[in-house]
């Protein structure tokens, strides 16, 4: 869980970073989608590192969904006579909402690929011109385009929270005072990552990106 | 006070087991949650009904008998509480209490509301003791232990072993109880021979008993009457880590 789930992670750090190119200009955001086309030649082949990259994370998503799925299925095993009357006592959103969570984010990621790798769901769908698609994805006749990204990073940045929290955990954080600082590195980490992907659609919408 | 009481009644390990509405009349607020029990039990045998079978020993809140979960709390509404020491001062008159036993594969029904916590004991006889006779208590001064080891250590020998941690996860996991009974002697001198195959036997009768895996909820800790903090599993994981380390190693 934690091994997949930091592979994923360190991803979603780089897309992020790659993403805020878009306030650098078309030239210069296409000629980096176009770069990532480029990594590692002339020692590697075209687009292989890029291959490469897919095949890591495609096998992290499955790691990580099998080892959920391993774990909610201990946990149904575990208590097979439900509560007639149940309260929880410690509220704790994003650790309750990892599975379904996970979920969502998976259903957005499948929609995400289809919208902005392959271009099938995008208004423009131009490989050549990434800037473009972005810019026609979140124009502001198409909000319901920004509010579902939206909603997809907000439960990304819970899932993150708690994930993040829990892999601290998982590798050995022990004492009181570092559960303190785990959950704030995590808090802020979550936040920060939201806020950077959507710093995105909301320059589209705004017009401050065109 | 006036209650109106749904119990969970079963039989036995068989039974399908069914809640079963009982009022009771003129609870005092001084009683104690189980005392209340005692008297819906006394009217219970003078009508010639089988009395509600529950746990309790001490009532002191040391021994870890009691198992009740209260309208889905266990142990009740009052925080660092073992259900013997909760007193009906928590309550108001008119009130409906629903009263389940814990819920756990790993815990079977007996009958009503008692289980089986056999698979704590497993966990236990997995290496949750030190093997080699130490003799009686050495000279305080001799082996130097760290004020916040010490602390710690002591904070988890404090568990008496209820399993309302297991009755409160969502994962119906352990990790709480064993972690607390693993880190009571990993912290101190007397527990380092064998600390490490220790966590590894000790998370292995775990899982084997059926319990679910923790996923760093917190309900456990929430609801643990012996205020058992949640680091404690981070303890454990980090043996853990360092145990699975050395066994790679050799
Ligand atoms: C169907 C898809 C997914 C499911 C069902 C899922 C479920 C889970 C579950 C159950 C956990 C463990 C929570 C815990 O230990 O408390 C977890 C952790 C995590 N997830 Fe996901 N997840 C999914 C997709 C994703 C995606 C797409 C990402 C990243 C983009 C991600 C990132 C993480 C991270 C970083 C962790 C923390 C690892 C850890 O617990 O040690 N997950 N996920
Ligand atoms: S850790 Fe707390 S809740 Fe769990 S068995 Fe020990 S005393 Fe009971
Ligand atoms: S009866 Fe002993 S702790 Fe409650």
């Amino acid at each position: 869980m934690a091994v997949t789930g930091i592979i994923l992670v360190l991803f979603l750090i780089a897309h992020m970073l790659g993403n805020l190119k878009i306030f650098t200009g078309e030239t210069s955001f296409d000629h980096y989608a176009h770069w990532l086309r480029d990594i590692g030649t002339p020692l590697l082949p075209t687009t292989w590192f890029l291959w490469i990259q897919r095949t890591v994370l495609t096998v992290a998503v499955l790691g990580h969904i099998g080892a959920a799925t391993l774990l909610a299925m201990r946990s149904r095993a575990a208590r097979p006579v439900r509560y007639a009357h149940r309260r929880k006592i410690h509220v704790n959103y994003a650790a309750r909402t990892m599975r379904w969570g996970g979920v969502i984010i998976l259903l957005f990621v499948i929609y995400h690929i289809l919208d902005l790798t392959t271009g099938h769901l995008n208004p423009k769908g131009d490989p050549a011109n990434p800037y473009g698609n972005v810019v026609a994805d979140f124009a502001p006749e198409r909000w319901y385009v920004t509010l579902f990204y939206t909603l997809a990073l907000v439960t990304l940045g819970f899932h993150l929270r708690h994930g993040a929290f829990s892999a601290f955990r998982s590798l050995g954080q022990q004492t009181p005072k570092g559960e303190r600082r785990a959950r704030i590195a995590a808090l802020v980490f979550a936040v920060a990552l939201v806020g950077g992907y959507l710093l995105v659609p909301f320059a589209v919408i705004t017009g401050l990106v065109s | 006070m006036n209650l109106t009481l749904r119990i969970w009644r079963q039989h036995g390990p068989e039974d399908k087991g069914r809640m079963v509405t009982y009022p009771v009349q003129d609870v005092s607020p001084d009683m104690s949650f189980l005392e209340m029990l005692d008297v819906l039990n006394e009217r219970l045998i003078l009508d010639g009904e089988e009395p509600v079978a529950f746990d309790h020993d001490c009532r002191e809140g040391i021994c870890g008998m009691c198992s009740l979960m209260i309208n889905g709390e266990a142990h009740g509404p009052q925080r660092g509480t073992t259900a013997c020491q909760l007193h009906m001062r928590q309550f108001s008159d008119g009130d409906t209490i629903d009263i389940e036993p814990w819920r756990a594969r790993a815990f079977p029904v007996v009958k009503d509301l008692v289980v089986n916590r056999n698979a704590f004991d497993q966990i236990i006889a997995a290496g949750g003791y030190v093997t080699a006779p130490t003799g009686s208590a050495p000279e305080a001064h001799s082996v130097p232990v760290p004020k916040a080891d010490a602390d710690a250590a002591f904070e988890s020998a404090a568990c008496i072993g209820c399993g309302a941690c297991v009755a409160a996860c969502p994962n119906g996991s352990g990790m709480l109880f064993t972690a607390a009974k693993i880190t009571q002697l990993s912290l101190l001198p007397q527990g380092q021979p064998e600390r490490y195959t220790r966590v590894i036997g000790m998370v292995d009768a775990h899982d084997e008993a059926g319990f679910g895996g923790c996923t760093n909820i917190g309900e456990c800790a929430a609801a643990c009457p012996k205020g058992i903090p949640l680091n404690t599993i981070g303890r454990l994981n980090r043996d853990y880590l360092k145990a699975t380390a050395k066994r790679a190693g050799s």
